[in-house]
Parts: C-alpha cells; structure tokens; sequence
C-alpha cells in the first residue's frame, strides 16, 4: 500500500545552514494492506521524519514515498486533499497539536470544516461522540474543555478519535501510546489490531519493544537515520542479529527478570568516518579490517524477510 | 523518615466547580526510597507531584500537611517555598526536555537558573562539570544548543542539574517515557545511582512504565481518580498485588514475546469516574469486578501488612 524508496532527507543546520545532517538516509521499505510495521530507534534516530515525509508535512530531499502504487513525493491542492483523506498521523507530543486558547474539541471541528461540511449536526455529534468511545474515553467527560483541563494520556488520545473520523487507509502512529497506562495502552493498541483486520496499514513509530511485537508484523531498526536491521518482527525478536538490535533487546525492562548491569554503550570509544558504518564508534563487534569505519554496510537478506546492515553477518564473510 | 503526608487535598478550580484530583492523601516515604508512582493517565499522578512544589492557580490547597525531613513544607505559599524549591525538593517535569529554550546554549540557561535561586554558578561549576562527566557527558555540551543532544542526553543533563544541590526529594515526572530502551535503561540506572551517591536523599518516579519501575523502585503506588489504591514494596505490587485495580493493572502489561494475534490482552472495561462531582466511596467502584454495597463508603487506607497499604473494603476485610 505504502512504499518508501532510498527516501533520504537532510537538513541544513549551524550558522548559515552550513552543515549538513542526514536525518534520514536512503530507507527503503513497503507496508502492504492490513499490516502493521514497527518503526524502533532512539532519540533522534529520524522516526519522526518519516513519518512526517509521509504526510508531507515536510519536503522529501531524495527517493520517493508511493500511496497505491502512485508517488506521493510532491502532492499539492486537491490531490494532497484526496491524499490526507487516506492517510493521516498522530504524534508524540500532543500539547503541540492544540492552541491553548480554544476548546480542545476544536480538532475535531477543523476535520468537520475541511472533510465533512455537509454533516448534520445531529450526525456529526455521534461520529465524534463514536470516535471518543472507541479510544476508551467518556465524550461527556472530556469535550468543551481546554486543553490545560486534560491530562496528556487525554489529549493523546483525542487526537488518535480525530483520524479516526476519516475512514483512512494508513495511519502514522507516532510514539502515540508513550503517555498512556498499562491497560489504557491496551485498549488503543486492541483498537489498532482491530482496525488493522479491516484492512488499515500502520506505520507504528515506538520505542516499546514488548508493545511492537504485541502489535507488528514487521520491524524497521533504526539508527541515525540508516536501517540496521528489518524484516519479519517475529525473526528479529527471537533472533537479532545487528550489534545495535542485540544492545536494544538486552535494555528491555521485563517483569521476569532485572537488567544485567553494563550492557549499554553511552561513549563512542573511536570516532569512524562519516562514510562508515553508522553504528562504528558504538559497537563492541566493530572490526577495521571489514571496513566498518570507512564504509557503510548496506542491508542484505540473511534468510526471507530478515535485512541487516553489518558487515560481521553478511553472507560468507 | 523522609516524607510524610497527612490528608493532602488537592483540587482544581474550573469554571463548572471543583477538580477533586487528590483527595484525602496519607503516605509516608523512608529515608533512601525510590517510590514508583503509577497509574491511569488522569489519576492524578503530576498533580500530586506537582503540589508538592509548585502549587499555582488553578490548583488550590484544600488541607493537609506534608513533612520533609520533619520540616513542614509551606507549600500552599508559592513565595516561601522558594526557600525549598530547588534546594530541598526538585522537580522534573513531563517534558522538561522539550520545554528547554532552544535559542539558548545549555551552560547559559542553567547559570540563569542557578543565579534566579541565588546560587554562584562559578562556585558550583567544578562539581557540574564532575557530575557530567559520571552521567558520560563531556563538559563541551554546556556550550552546545538542546537541539544538538539527543533524548537521552538532555534527560540525563536534566537530571544533574535538578539534583545539583542535593535535594533531599527528586520528583522524576515521566522522565523515560520518550526514550528508547537503551536510554531509558541508562537513565533509570542513574537515578539509582544518584540515591547511592546521596545526591537526593529519595525519589518519586512517575511513569507508565511498570517494568521499568520493576528494575529499579524500592516500592510503588499506584492510585486511581484521584485516591490512593495500594503501596507497597515493588516485589509485592508486581507479584502479590491485592487492590482490584492494582490486580487489573499488573495483568494488563505484555510480556515480550506476546502477540495480539496469538494472545490478546485485556484493558480495564469501563471509564474513570469524572473527577469534576466523581461519586462518593471508593471511586473504582463501577469499574471493579469484587465490589459490592459498602464500597459505596470511602475506603480508608490502612496497612495490612508492615509496609503494605490498600483502599479496598473488600480486601482490607479480610485482614480487619
Ligand atoms: N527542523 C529541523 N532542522 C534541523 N534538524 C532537525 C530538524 N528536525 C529534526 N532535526 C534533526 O533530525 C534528526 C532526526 O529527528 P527526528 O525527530 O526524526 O528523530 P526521532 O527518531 O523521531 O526522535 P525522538 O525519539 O526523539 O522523537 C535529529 O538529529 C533532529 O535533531
Ligand atoms: N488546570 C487544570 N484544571 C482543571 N482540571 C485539571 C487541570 N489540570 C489537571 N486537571 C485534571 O486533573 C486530573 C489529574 O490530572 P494529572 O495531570 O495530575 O493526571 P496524571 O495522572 O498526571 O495523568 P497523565 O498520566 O496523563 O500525565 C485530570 O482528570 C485532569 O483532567
Ligand atoms: S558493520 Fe561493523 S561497525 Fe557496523 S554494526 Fe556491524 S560490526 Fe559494528
Ligand atoms: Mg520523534
Ligand atoms: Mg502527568
């Protein structure tokens, strides 16, 4: 349903935009029909970016984004409308999605305005009040409020109801379940697996490991903005490969179990070139003779479905 | 002990009445405790933090008495607790990391922050610049912008500097919850360590992370609209809880290795009560699978084993 093709963005930053940075570089990956795929990474690892390249809510440097085999990459007016009936996003912070000095109901005013003008009111009510419901909320406890009279998990999921007004077909998930409780988590993640069988894709952007492999078919790792690892969430779980993936699935927090002490790298020990492997100054398997710090490993397929990027499992060598 | 709340109450003053986001709250924290306070978004968890420090309209103080190190904090006077804020009792608030200036340079902000609460950045830089180096970060980065650290670099720089001067209390509202494991891993290890290291005495760690918590709170409460449910040591909340929403709450946490298609698991059935009017008795009433007639009478929180609180008619009945 939705591809991503070498889909690259830099940024300009420092004095002058003299530098660059490349938030996102060359990721490539399809999300079919009914599917749900993980997006993992840390904090500035360019999650975010992708997810707003696809709803263009930024430029795409390089590559192309396809929505049903069309590219998307530079929509405008009309088609972009056509566009955003089909897909839609929800992001992490949700105090950035409201004005602090309207109703917070007005999220969903601004869909009626723009999708719906024709509604009745009597109708539109219900949506709203079905839309509220289904993210576990009472309508009556939380419309004509404003935004400081909610609490965030609240809000977050106010924001998830707004597009589920539009009957979409894909869905950015961006780190929406971060604010909420256990079992509030549930119900919105049973939510997703329901509208997941009714033929909804999901790009689902977390850093819940246990609540990625609950929800996903396939996993996307993340890392300065280069795949380390994808494919078939199952394999990835059971079996990482990638240094990076490994260090990831020891720093899950598990109720059966404490953290072994000293298995997360902080501080880069050597400083690689910026044409070597994203992950070099970090790795503990990092190995100069294979090129880690001089050239950047690209993903190969170790078995159907199950990418890596790292020069220490690629294939005969 | 170190902290010890009397019948705290806590309201919002909105327009249609009252909030009763904290009502009657009586706890106690030991000297050295790492307490994890959990529970659905809404409960009232940064309210409670937040009270303790920063009490500004709309919230109002409607009663109660919190001691710190035996010391009653004047916290409904938002002028005489600046004589503790910061000094005895921090705070870190959800979103700290986002809400830094983004147009000033991190060593300049913090030596604004230390010169509005009086303290001579120049004297303190030395042991800045010491603890930095323990949480990896170089002292460059006080030179930098917030924008050129990551999540966890920011959170880890928020940490050393809400605990600088040695609160005897560090309120942590959320401070994982963006990160990634790796980080949040490093993050929570270090709160650790900076109890062991006596740079806070003892900490609240608000967060909807229950396994984090699991790895490293002495004890946890959980609360629910508004009220108190259960304290307890971490071990017993995680693997002996006995409030009704405790019990729903620990069995709705997935396990890695569990899949929706294989295995779905439940929330809780229903809503929070509003907490605008919310009903009178124990406000999970509606929700509760053992409820019955007395549970429309306030539980009181009573210990039924050393350490152990709960709110619940039906499970403290059985101890009474
Ligand atoms: N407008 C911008 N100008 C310059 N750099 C930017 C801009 N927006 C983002 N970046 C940088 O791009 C990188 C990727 O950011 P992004 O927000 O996509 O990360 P993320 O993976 O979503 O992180 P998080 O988990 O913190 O949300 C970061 O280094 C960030 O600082
Ligand atoms: N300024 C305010 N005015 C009125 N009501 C408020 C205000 N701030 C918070 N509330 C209400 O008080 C209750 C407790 O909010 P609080 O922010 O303490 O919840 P929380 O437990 O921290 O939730 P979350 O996990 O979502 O952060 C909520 O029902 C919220 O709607
Ligand atoms: S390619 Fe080399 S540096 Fe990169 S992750 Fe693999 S071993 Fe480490
Ligand atoms: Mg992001
Ligand atoms: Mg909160």
């Amino acid at each position: 349903m939705l591809s991503l093709d070498r889909v690259t963005k830099v940024y300009r930053v420092g004095t002058f935009g003299g530098k660059e940075l490349r938030a996102v570089n060359e990721v490539s990956f399809d999300i079919k029909e009914g599917e749900v795929t993980s997006l993992i990474g840390e904090s500035g690892s360019g999650k975010s970016t992708i997810g707003k390249m696809i709803l263009h809510l930024i430029s795409i440097s390089s590559g192309a984004i396809k929505f049903k085999g069309k590219d998307v990459s530079h929509l405008s007016g009309d088609a972009l409308k056509e566009y955003y009936r089909n897909v839609q996003g929800v992001f992490q912070d949700p105090f950035s999605s409201y004005n602090p000095i309207f109703k917070a109901d007005r999220v969903f005013t601004n869909v009626r305005e723009e999708f719906f003008p024709d509604m009745q009111d009597a109708a539109w009510r219900d949506k709203v009040n079905s839309a509220i419901e289904s993210v576990g909320m009472n309508p009556e406890h939380v419309l004509n409020k404003y935004p400081h009279q909610l609490s965030g998990g609240q809000l977050q999921r106010f924001l998830i109801a707004r597009a589920l007004l539009l009957d979409i077909h894909f869905l950015v998930a961006d780190e929406i379940i971060s604010m909420l409780d256990a079992s509030t988590r549930i119900d919105v993640l049973n939510l997703l697996a329901d509208l997941k069988l009714r033929g909804l894709a999901i790009l689902f952007i977390t850093h819940d490991l246990s609540l990625a492999h609950y929800i996903s078919e396939n996993a996307v790792i993340l890392y300065r903005g280069c795949v380390a690892e994808m494919g078939a969430t199952e394999k990835i779980f059971s079996h990482p490969i990638h240094p990076y993936t490994k260090m990831l699935m020891a720093s899950v927090p598990r109720l059966d179990e404490k953290w072994k002490t000293g298995t997360t790298e902080l501080t880069s020990k050597e400083i690689g070139t910026p044409e070597g492997c994203p992950y070099f100054d970090r790795c503990p398997v990092a190995d100069k003779a294979l090129g880690c710090d001089r050239f950047r490993p690209t993903l190969q397929e170790l078995e159907p479905n199950h990418f890596v990027a790292c020069y220490r499992y690629e294939k005969n060598g | 002990m170190s902290l010890q709340i009397t019948d705290l109450k806590i309201y919002y003053q909105t327009l249609r009445g009252e909030v009763q986001a904290l009502e009657s709250t009586t706890f106690s924290m030991a000297d050295g405790e790492i307490m994890g306070l959990a529970g659905e978004s809404g409960c009232g968890k940064t309210t409670l933090g937040h009270s303790l420090i920063y009490m500004k309209p709309p919230m109002k103080y409607m009663g109660g008495q919190v001691l710190l190190d035996g010391e009653e904090l004047p916290i409904w006077d938002m002028d005489r607790m600046n004589e503790f804020r910061f000094k005895k009792i921090s705070i870190i608030p959800q979103y700290a990391m986002n809400a830094m200036n983004p147009t000033r340079k991190i060593g300049k902000m913090i030596s604004e922050l230390l010169g509005s609460r009086g303290v001579d950045f120049k004297a303190i830089l030395p042991e800045l610049e010491r603890r930095l180096g323990l949480v990896k970060l170089s002292t460059s980065v006080l030179d930098m912008y917030p924008i050129e650290l990551s999540g966890g670099m920011k959170q880890r720089m928020v940490m050393v500097l809400s605990t600088l001067l040695n609160p005897s209390l560090l309120i942590a509202d959320e401070i994982t919850s963006a990160l990634d494991v790796a980080s949040q891993k490093a993050v929570a290890e270090m709160l650790v360590e900076f109890r062991n290291q006596g740079y806070c005495k003892s900490a609240i760690v608000i967060t909807h992370d229950i396994s984090i918590l699991y790895q490293i709170a002495d004890s946890i409460l959980i609360m629910y609209a508004g009220q108190l449910a259960e304290k307890a040591s971490t071990e017993t909340i995680i693997h002996a809880p006995r409030h009704p929403y405790t019990k729903l709450l620990i069995s709705s946490l997935p396990e890695i290795g569990i899949k929706s298609t294989e295995k779905r698991l439940t929330g809780i059935p229903g809503n929070p009560p509003l907490l605008l009017n919310p009903p009178v008795g124990c406000r999970f009433r509606e929700r509760c699978p053992v409820a019955f007639e007395k549970c429309t009478e306030a539980p009181p929180f009573i210990e039924v084993e050393p350490g152990h609180h709960i709110a619940c008619w039906k499970e403290g009945e059985t101890n009474a």
